[in-house]
């Protein structure tokens, strides 16, 4: 069984649990999904499993990609995305869906963060800025000295500075599955996910159980 | 897309009747304590109905002793709400009655509605 799934974040909403407490859940469209590709040791190399989710047009895929899918007689799928699994027992074809999950596991979505632009020190790395009162107004949201004097003459590398922030593949790990329902293909986890609505997130086994 | 606001899993209490703001009411919330399970009443005026799906509440303010003011949110999904008794409406202009919180004593009342 193929223990990963590529899904759609929905967004955030709360359920109960048995004893009544309301428990912070993000619901994700996930699957069904497709097995499109099985890479084996012996021929790659490597162990994984390639995955198709989201069932499109024709037309909006290109020839190469759809001759891909149309070998083992699957529908048009738009992502198609690997999974480094131990367990690869599957073949081409085969349908994964929200189910291979049970309630209680733990698993690891990652996502694409949500873009913030060119950001600050204060916003992108939680500096706390400069003091707003005693003339220092234009020093807010300052980041402050990058470094010490003559010695050592230099910034160091890897020193936190203004730059990029989000539009970055972020995982959370460690989510806890509180719904699973087979029949609108909704897994719900535990706590928030990367992503804006609507963004698409792939669904692992956690790699810190 | 799925619709979010559509309930996920849980239905709205069927203990809760359907309220208004303004109404006076008593709520019944199971509490636990330890191993026990017991019942507490919160008794006091519904100031504001949110919707929203599984998130969906509604507040109730009281006056406790001294005369300050407690504001108790639930969640209308919640099962440990055991019941929630409407004791009377008021006749009441608008949707969130927060201009109560400036009130005290008989300026706090508000006019009862028969229907």
């Amino acid at each position: 069984m193929v223990k990963g799934l590529i899904g759609k974040k929905i967004g955030m909403t709360q359920i109960f649990d048995e004893a009544g407490v309301a428990v912070p859940v993000t619901l994700i469209e996930a699957g069904p999904c497709y097995v499109t590709q099985v890479r084996l040791p012996e021929k790659e190399g490597y162990a994984a499993v390639q995955l198709g989710f989201g069932e499109v047009a024709p037309k909006r895929l290109t020839s190469g990609e759809l001759g891909h899918l149309k070998k083992h007689a699957l529908p048009p799928l738009r992502f198609l995305r690997e999974f480094r699994l131990k367990n690869t027992d599957c073949k081409v074809g085969d349908k994964v869906t929200v189910d291979v999950f049970g309630v209680g596991e733990r698993v690891d979505v990652v996502g694409t963060s949500k873009g913030k632009g060119f950001a600050g020190v204060v916003k992108r790395y939680h500096f706390s800025g400069g003091i707003k009162t005693h003339g220092a107004s234009d020093r807010v949201r300052a980041p402050g000295a990058s470094s010490s004097t003559t010695t050592p003459g230099r910034v160091y590398k890897g020193t936190r500075r203004a730059g990029h922030m989000g539009n970055a593949r972020v995982t959370a790990q460690g989510l806890k599955v509180v719904l699973v329902d087979p029949e609108r293909n909704l897994l719900g986890v535990r706590g928030a996910i990367p992503g804006p609505k609507g963004g698409l997130v792939l669904i692992k086994e956690a790699r810190k159980q | 897309m799925i619709d979010l606001n559509k309930n996920f899993g849980t239905e709205i209490n069927p203990n809760i009747p359907e309220l208004r703001p303004g109404d006076t009411v008593s709520v019944h919330v199971r509490i636990k304590e330890g191993g026990r399970e017991r019942i507490q009443e919160f008794k006091g005026m519904v100031i504001r109905l949110r919707k929203g799906g599984n998130n969906a509440n509604f507040t109730v303010r009281r006056t406790a002793s001294n005369g300050i003011g407690v504001e108790r949110t639930f969640l209308m999904h919640s099962p440990r709400i055991d019941k929630v008794v409407v004791e009377r409406h008021a006749r009441v202009r608008r949707a969130q009655l927060y201009f109560l919180r400036g009130r005290t004593g008989k300026r706090a009342t508000l006019k009862q509605k028969f229907d």
